[in-house]
């Protein structure tokens, strides 16, 4: 398998300039010509469509929704990072590509990152354009605040709905688009297969959720945007409907995927209230500004918590990392919690949580500071727990959030498959081994609205495309291949829910492939993936008709793909012989149960290539080449 | 208290709306589960109710629902006659169980409007929202050309009631909680965002039209300033927007040069 980053030459500091130089362009006239399926709307795909159509494509935008704007992007609350120096703490550009690649415990490529941090500043101003309301000083002038593993303020937000209003912009960009008919919008459409003609990317199959009806859309290329694949774990903070079944069926198409095991576990969640639990909820890491966190020195203390006096609390983040305290990257801040926990000294009544205390700084502040900064996720806090998190600490514990890994691809996001570009969370790109806070939005809109309308137009201007409609073979296969899936699956009528079936994926996925990993529990998982593999083929059941809304046979479909992907998961992870960002083998650590990375041997990316049914994937390496960041202990001590 | 009501579970009688497609008749349907956690949100009810269905072989409650955090505007459910139930700033997938007590009868069904078709029990199809947000709701400026972000001051109590406004899941609760089934809060809250914004001036005219035809296009009803809206909706979207779009339309309707109706061409 040819992994040729194509990462350009020069200077880092040029490279991305000098690329968009020698990258071909279409020229205006001709860019009505060509066609673009874009799959997604969250930040990245909402923003690739509207750049896409501004520029004169024609694009086709498919969303599982009623509406784009429910794509999952509009939950991310903290905020976007940006290298723009507004408070004149010495940030910049280089300095948010060092934090990134350090944060990402150096498993991620320096041009990339570099090209990221450099469209950070872009992204802010054409986000303020589009009228996203972003927090404002007494001045007029945009506010910052600080997030996890970076000693700079460099995050801008828009309260705690960050996300929403990023998304609302790249929403409504892509919105005047679909009203100037340069977009045609095609929504409750859910994408099943990717159809390839000459060995590249011509279009998509999918099923329409409202009418059953299976639909082939054809085009010049394709661009998946369909975010992450954290609810192979059930529980995450993903929304329900996010799922793997998009970047899953293109790698069965031959798309590599990067890095499967790099998850992010974050470490400020509600915890876990009971089995019927469906999802988790994030309380932003933008509260360990402000927040404290600690648990009992002694795991007995079941005093209620502001009984305890001070010197009987401990602060362990404060503690163990003092230059960054409670600012500690997420992987770390969660293998914390853990640890703090598996010693016995959690809190509240399953013992898996520890105290996220805003006492000091209401005293500090006082409350309507604390309120004007944290008050929707105060009252989100409140509204699950029946709890005040203004007179009791909130309880935290890590949950699921993000997936670094993704579909594997190069310079350009394009992915092994020619003519198949992919962005955002569904991708393998940035972020390395762990993503920063308030990075994965800064990803989603350089993507779309910043990388892809150059690299695009480099692949549209640069490759022969034969004419090709949905009359020709390879899309009639592909269309009786997903008619046959799902009526394979519908045809099982076994006794087992496609949630029941889930819900097990998910735990045997986090006792053995989550917060801390190794070779045993890794094997273990590889035993019982494929067992529950055919109890799902043999034990499914989907009541109602596949021609019309069925919600059970869209979930039947993710969870099937899920189970796949979860399995690829535990190979890549147990490959991986070393412990790096939020891949933690417990084998690997040091004595102060730090990750111990193995540079010599992994200082690569694994790019899995699909084999076929029954097969064992093969993994392929792309090297990481440190030129300008030197290769270290990752240390926030 | 999270995690510490276990021991305590309720019984809850439900009369759910099931109506099979558009063109069918639907009725409301009764079921009842026995160990309701008062933890439980009330999709996590749903979950368990379809969970027994499905295991039955009957066809599972379709209903719309995905963040599960109160922010895609997805879930929309009539509990007992409220869009969204009885707790105030709260979506359906926010309310838990423990607003209910055992042995509760509650009612179920869809948002209800004539904008709204029913599409299958408590999903219905909401896209005429899409349209008018398609209509006008966006600033016109395409990517690369904006400049620095610090060079508009926007005053912090104007940026605050943008954000206000902006805070819309357009989940149209206004919509179901309005007798007439106008859709006036929403573009209200989209055209004030806009128009509060200096970056929102250069078309506000344009906008304020453009949507609010699109609204009458579509069949939502006129405002008739009665503010069940406002008190429906989970995000507790103010009905000053209203009386802000009405100047707006007004202005519009004066200044502008607005000589479209819907359609540019």
């Amino acid at each position: 398998m040819n992994l040729d980053s194509k990462i350009p030459s020069g200077h880092i500091s040029e490279k991305w300039t000098n690329h968009q130089f020698e990258s071909k362009l279409v020229n205006p006239a001709n860019r009505r010509k060509f066609s673009v399926i874009v799959v997604g709307t969250g930040l990245a795909g909402a923003s690739a469509s509207a750049s896409l159509a501004e520029l004169g494509y024609n694009v086709k935008t498919l969303c599982i929704h009623d509406s784009p704007r429910r794509a999952h992007s509009i939950a991310a609350q903290g905020g976007i990072n940006a290298a723009k120096n507004y408070q004149n703490d010495g940030d910049s550009v280089y300095r948010l590509f060092y934090d990134t690649i350090k944060g990402g415990d150096f498993r991620a490529r320096e041009a990339n990152v570099h090209r990221l941090a450099e469209n950070s500043v872009k992204i802010i101003d054409h986000c303020v354009a589009l009228g996203v309301p972003f927090a404002r000083e007494y001045g007029g002038l945009l506010a910052n605040r600080s997030f996890g593993g970076a000693q700079v303020s460099r995050t801008f937000y828009a309260r705690g709905q960050t996300g929403q209003q990023l998304l609302l912009g790249a929403y409504s960009a892509m919105m005047r688009q679909v009203d100037a008919k340069k977009v045609e919008l095609l929504n409750f459409r859910e994408m099943l297969d990717l159809v390839l003609v000459d060995g590249k990317a011509r279009g998509v199959i999918c099923r329409n959720v409202l009418t059953g009806e299976i639909e082939s859309h054809a085009a010049d290329a394709v661009i998946l945007a369909t975010g992450g694949y954290g609810n192979v774990f059930y529980l995450s903070t993903n929304a329900k409907w996010s799922n793997a079944t998009a970047i899953w069926r293109a790698h069965k198409r031959g798309a590599a995927f990067g890095n499967p095991c790099f998850t992010q576990i974050h470490p400020t969640c509600i915890p876990v209230s009971g089995d019927y639990q469906s999802k988790l909820t994030l309380m932003s890491e933008s509260l360990r500004n402000d927040g404290r966190v600690w648990v009992p020195k002694n795991g007995t203390d079941a005093r209620s918590p502001d009984l305890i006096p001070e010197d009987e609390r401990d602060y362990y983040l404060e503690r163990i990392y003092p230059s960054f305290g409670n600012l500690a990257p997420r992987d770390i801040a969660s293998r914390a919690a853990k640890f703090v926990c598996d010693e016995g000294r959690g809190v509240g009544n399953t013992k898996l949580a520890v105290y996220l205390d805003f006492a000091a700084a209401i005293k500090r502040d006082g409350r309507p500071v604390i309120e004007g900064k944290y008050g929707n996720l105060f009252q989100m806090y409140e509204k699950i727990t029946g709890e005040n998190p203004y007179k009791v600490p909130m309880r935290i514990y890590p949950a699921v959030h993000y997936t670094m890994g993704g579909l594997w691809v190069d310079y350009n996001l394009q992915s092994t498959i020619p003519g198949l570009h992919v962005l955002g969370e569904a991708n393998f790109s940035d972020h390395g081994a762990n993503r920063l806070g308030a990075s994965a939005l800064m990803q989603g809109l350089s993507d779309g609205y910043f990388v892809i309308p150059t690299t695009l137009a480099n692949y549209l201007g640069s490759t022969k495309l034969d004419k090709v409609d949905v009359s020709h073979q390879a899309f009639k296969d592909a269309r009786a291949g997903v008619e046959q899936g799902i009526s394979r699956m519908m045809n099982i009528k076994g006794g087992k829910t496609a949630d029941e079936l889930h819900r097990k994926l998910g735990k045997l996925m986090w006792d053995n492939c989550g917060m801390a990993r190794n070779e045993q529990s890794l094997n273990k998982l590889l035993e019982e993936i494929p067992k529950l593999r055919d109890e799902f083929w043999n034990d499914l059941r989907i009541p109602g008709d596949a021609a019309t809304l069925n919600q059970e046979l869209e979930r039947a479909g993710r969870v099937a793909d899920f189970i796949e992907l979860g399995e690829l998961m535990a190979r890549d992870a147990l490959e991986r012989r070393e412990s790096c960002g939020g891949h933690f083998r417990t084998e690997f650590q040091t004595q102060d149960n730090e990750a111990q990375r193995d540079d010599e041997k992994f200082c690569h990316v694994a790019a899995w290539e699909y084999q076929g049914e029954g097969k064992a994937a093969k993994r392929n390496t792309e090297a990481l080449n440190f030129e300008y960041v030197k290769l270290a202990t990752r240390s926030y001590k | 208290m999270a995690g510490n009501n276990n021991s305590r579970t309720m019984r809850i009688n439900l009369k759910v709306w099931r109506q099979q497609n558009e063109k069918v008749q639907g009725n409301l349907v009764d079921y009842t589960l026995d160990s309701v956690s008062p933890d439980m949100s009330f999709l996590e009810m749903f979950d368990v109710l379809n969970e027994q269905l499905v295991k039955k072989g009957e066809e599972p409650v379709a209903f719309a629902h995905d963040c599960r955090e109160g922010i895609c505007g997805s879930c929309a459910m009539v509990i007992d006659g409220e869009p969204h139930g009885p707790q105030t700033g709260t979506t359906t997938c926010q309310l838990h169980m423990r607003s209910f007590s055992d042995g509760d009868t509650i009612v179920v069904e869809p948002f209800r409007a004539k904008a709204f078709p029913v599409v299958k029990d408590l999903v219905t199809n909401r896209t005429a929202l899409d349209r008018i947000q398609a209509a006008g709701g966006y600033v016109t400026v395409s990517t690369g050309n904006a400049p620095d972000g610090n060079a508009i001051p926007i005053s912090k109590e104007i940026a605050d009631l943008a954000m206000d406004a902006a805070a819309c899941i357009q989940c149209g609760a206004c919509v179901a909680a309005c007798r007439n089934g106008s859709a006036m809060l929403f573009v209200s809250a989209k055209v004030s965002q806009l128009a509060l914004l200096p970056q929102g001036q250069a078309e506000r005219d344009r906008r304020v039209s453009r949507m609010v035809w699109q609204m009458d296009e579509e069949d939502f009803g006129s405002c008739t300033n009665m503010g069940s809206c406002a008190a429906a909706c989970p995000k507790e979207i103010k009905v000053e927007n209203i009386a802000r779009i009405n100047r707006e339309y007004a202005h519009a309707m004066l200044f502008g040069r607005v000589s479209e109706r819907v359609s540019d061409e």
